[in-house]
């Protein structure tokens, strides 16, 4: 289950994805929502480590496309109040979470249903933290943000909006049990040219100008617009620009195109609305004219290896280019800040100015506070965010019953045979061959004028039906049990994916080369049984598996079986979620 | 049987032959015997033989005649020509196609009811008139497609599900191809393909008759204790005559073996047999002790496979009988009527 490993918040991808092959779609999103928190906002938003480990990206192409199913499980639900969980009786406990985003939302969501009073505090006027400020609203409409944060809010949540807390030793004042800091990485990272100063009034730091645009602070933009910066935040900006009044929109970046950190579909998404994308120029000075910015000038690199593969932008020696533009933005990266802190109240910060946290357990040198999210160890995406915020509700929950906090909860695990009959299974074995269905995206003319209008429609019913059944349903496992086996080869024979070999054993460096395709994917271990009857052993190089049973149905004896693997991350108070 | 097709998604690194074909190229349907059926694991073999030989799949036909066994045919090689015949009449058809056109390769699959009972007359005629062709006799023991009754090669005092003896005495096809004049026998098991594989590639190469017995378990009917045809009983019962290398023409030799321990048989397509001997009295070039060899193992109740026999001199039917160098189904009219000057000139030959 390599998808649901690469999640921060290990949500169970195949159950969910068949759920919604089903059509029940509430309990799809409450698959979703039991682990990471925020289905519909990670449905349009996530950063989607899952993908890349799809093992349907090696049978074919592309992976299964994960995220905008999840995404499916939040337009399609029911009527939610049936089926959320009630807090639990107060346990006279208090929590305090600074921030609203998404991290100290999953700590009050965990916490709060345990019986904890939770009291989030937040500059914004309401929750969501950056989700809310720094991601426009035509990728994620705020009614999205609303709803799963209100979902967490209902659950007995105190809040106190438009308080920026400016005194941490005042917090600890306070009393309460435990403080968590979940105030994510708020300061963009500036850029220090010559003129910058100069032409301050037309370059804006990325992060900021987007919540300006989210707070309706700022409605325009000069028509010829400059994005410096290669991350998703960039790709933000250059897509909001184009809605605010910017016809002639770039994006300038130091690196090569691929190596940019923006995810490859949100690059795409730029493109697709007309905004080129130049790379290898590093910006060297602002043009003024009589005080006012007129472009920026680029010294254009490439990019060299050392013998370790250090990569090194060195200048090509052509002449530097000019590039006119009327404003810049400026998105290169984001810094974390706590001069809130006092530095003399216990919690120790480290050479480049973080906290000190444990990153298991999330508590900092202070025994009651705890970080996550981007707060923790500087800034990564939403999922991350959650899988922390789950991983502080536990320390904190077992530091507040007064419990080791490096004793943790383990997870719920089960292994259930999908057998039915001959051959039938509890879940559907056949093979889809279909390639990756695209997301339909509303017209360009209408969302370009738009600025909260959505792009992404999100599958309908039938593509979502049409994508799930692109799972190989990763988590049903060929269990192999030696004693039955008489040897037939069926199995091996059948195996679409020549998976499964009958052969000498021998260790593994040695056993790998020799199957019947070689196992090449190291990271996949093998499956090696006892000796059989002849001295050989069965080995399956789980690599490539389909999981679609053939070699369970092939099976004369029930060798093999087809048993679902259920993983459950521990979240606080339970290690079994449902 | 499945109700799901067998995906067809392959692996990537899955190996292509000279053709640039796939092991999977060379498959047919996900089979409908029942699961751990021996007779999959021959048609496993032949695929993997024909794969790794290269051969065009358009350049086969294969054959069968009525059972589980003549099902078998659809399962592999769904690019080739195929023909599903009568019971039992499978040599007859075989041999028609080949007269006609003899630049196939001809792979007749058959099982012991459909070659030793109903078909045992045809069989002993396609023997002895050495058609170039691959039969195999997929060698259960029983009726399996209808329901477990002893055929004419369930051995003596074998016993049926119900536990009752077998009271008739087997025909051992093996030994009856000898004594036809059948130019490759072997035996195999189907639960062995390092010994199938090289003997299939071996007879498809052979030019002549080839016959392979193969001992394919019946998981259904006769797979359990005091069975003679079951997989436990043929692993344990088993004796390794030899053991064979198939290399093709184009190939070089690499291989070396200690003299006496290995024999090399010329066949008729230039490619080579490496025979590894495990017992060094034995001469897989003397028909005579083959039979008695065969004969006296038997007795010992041990099921001997390998290749027995292999004659790479003697003529096929299309030499036999002289047959024109083209395939028959090639000639056109101007080559069957020649015309007037042809006949006069006949004729005076004859004067």
């Amino acid at each position: 289950m390599d998808c649901q490993w690469a999640c921060p918040a290990h949500t169970p991808v195949p159950e969910y994805i068949r759920l919604i092959a089903q059509k029940r779609y509430t309990d799809a999103y409450m698959v979703n929502w039991q682990s990471n928190v925020f289905p519909g906002i990670l449905g349009r938003t996530c950063d989607r480590p899952c993908e890349p480990a799809c093992r349907r990206g090696r049978t074919e192409e592309e992976p299964v496309a994960i995220c905008r199913l999840k995404r499916v499980t939040a337009d399609n639900k029911g009527d939610m109040t049936l089926v959320l969980p009630t807090a639990d009786a107060s346990n006279g406990k208090r929590i305090a979470c600074i921030g609203a985003g998404p991290a100290s939302l999953t700590v009050a969501r965990d916490l709060s249903l345990l019986g904890y009073e939770v009291v989030v505090y937040d500059s914004g006027k309401k929750g969501g933290g950056m989700m809310l400020s720094q991601i426009p609203s035509f990728r994620l409409p705020e009614s999205v943000i609303d709803e799963e944060v209100g979902f967490i809010l209902k659950q007995g949540v105190v809040t106190h909006f438009n308080s920026e807390i400016t005194s941490m030793k005042s917090m600890l004042d306070k009393n309460y049990d435990a403080v968590f800091v979940g105030t994510g990485a708020p300061r963009g990272r500036g850029l220090e040219i010559p003129g910058r100063a100069e032409a301050s009034a037309n370059i804006h730091t990325g992060i900021e100008w987007l919540a300006n645009v989210t707070f309706e602070h700022v409605d325009s933009i000069g028509k010829r617009v400059i994005v410096l910066g290669g991350g998703n935040t960039a790709m933000d900006c250059c897509r909001t620009a184009r809605r605010l009044g910017g016809e002639d929109v770039k994006v300038v970046v130091r690196s090569g195109f691929d190596e940019m950190k923006a995810s490859p579909w949100e690059k795409d998404d730029a493109l697709m609305e007309d905004i080129p994308i130049l790379n290898y120029h590093v910006p060297k000075s602002c043009i003024l004219d009589g005080g006012k910015l007129v472009g920026l000038q680029f010294e254009l690199v490439k990019a060299e290896y050392d013998k370790s593969g250090r990569r090194s932008l060195v200048p090509t020696g052509e002449p530097d280019v000019t590039i006119e533009c009327d404003d810049v933005l400026i998105a290169i990266g984001q810094e974390n800040s706590f001069p809130w802190i006092e530095k003399d109240i216990g919690i120790e910060f480290n050479q480049w100015d973080m906290p000190v946290v444990d990153d298991v357990t999330l508590r900092s040198s202070h025994e009651s506070v705890f970080f996550g999210g981007d707060s923790s160890f500087g800034p990564k995406n939403i999922i991350s965010a959650v899988g922390q915020g789950h991983q502080a509700a536990i320390s904190i929950d077992l530091y507040c019953q007064g419990q080791s906090l490096i004793e943790r909860p383990a997870p719920g695990v089960n292994l259930t045979s999908q057998k039915m009959g001959v051959h039938e299974w509890s879940y559907d074995n056949g093979i889809s061959h279909e390639e990756r269905f695209a997301v339909p995206h509303a017209d360009k003319t209408e969302t370009l004028k738009n600025l909260t209008l959505e792009v992404e429609l999100g599958f309908d019913e039938q593509l979502a039906f049409d994508e799930a059944k692109r799972c190989l349903n990763c988590d049903v496992q060929t269990v192999f049990t030696e004693a039955l086996c008489y040897e037939c080869d069926s199995c091996m024979d059948v195996c679409p994916t020549s998976c499964i070999n009958f052969t000498e054993n021998g260790k593994e460096k040695e056993l790998r080369p020799r199957l019947i395709i070689p196992a090449e994917n190291t990271e996949q271990p093998l499956l090696v049984s006892e000796a059989l009857k002849t001295g050989r052993v069965m080995v399956k190089d789980e690599d490539l598996c389909l999981h679609c049973g053939l070699c369970a149905e092939r099976c004369p004896t029930n060798a093999w079986d087809m048993q679902k693997f259920i993983y459950q991350e521990a979240q606080a108070g339970k290690t079994c979620a449902q | 049987m499945s109700y799901i097709a067998k995906s067809k998604f392959h692996h990537p690194k899955l190996p292509v032959n000279d053709l640039g074909l796939t092991r999977r190229d060379y498959e047919g349907p996900l089979s409908t015997l029942c699961a751990g059926c021996g007779h999959d694991s021959i048609s496993a073999a032949i695929i993997q033989a024909c794969h790794e030989v290269s051969i065009e799949p358009h350049k086969v036909a294969k054959l069968s005649g009525i059972g589980c066994s003549s099902k078998t045919p659809t399962y592999y090689l769904d690019k080739s020509h195929g023909f599903n015949s009568v019971h039992g009449r499978m040599p007859s058809i075989a041999t028609g196609a080949n007269v006609a056109n003899k630049d196939l390769l001809y792979i007749g699959m058959s099982g012991d009811g459909d070659t030793a009972s109903i078909g045992l007359g045809q069989f002993s005629h396609v023997v002895r008139r050495k058609l170039n062709m691959v039969y195999i006799v997929a060698n259960n023991g029983t009726y399996g497609l209808t329901k477990g009754q002893n055929s004419a090669m369930t051995d003596l005092g074998s016993k049926n599900k119900k536990g009752v003896e077998n009271p008739f005495d087997a025909i051992d096809i093996a030994s009856l191809a000898l004594q036809l004049g059948a130019t490759f026998v072997a035996r195999s098991f189907s639960g062995d393909k390092d010994q199938l594989v090289p003997l299939l590639k071996a007879a498809m190469a052979h030019n002549g008759f080839a016959l392979i017995d193969c001992l394919s378990p019946c998981v259904t009917f006769n797979n359990h204790v005091g069975s003679t045809k079951s997989y436990d009983y043929v692993r344990d019962h088993n004796e390794t005559l030899n053991r064979t290398d198939f290399v093709p023409m184009k190939e070089e030799i690499v291989t070396h073996y200690e003299p006496g321990s290995s024999r090399e048989v010329c066949l008729h397509d230039g490619s080579v047999l490496h025979l590894h001997k495990l017992d060094d009295e034995y001469d897989t070039s003397d028909r005579v002790a083959a039979l008695h060899y065969l004969q006296r193992k038997q007795h010992e109740g041990k099921v001997l496979t390998g290749l027995l026999y292999v004659n790479t001199d003697t003529p096929d039917l299309h030499e036999i009988t002289n047959t024109v160098d083209k395939p028959l189904n090639q000639l056109v009219e101007a080559d069957l009527c020649p015309g007037n000057a042809a006949l006069q000139s006949i004729n005076e030959s004859l004067r």
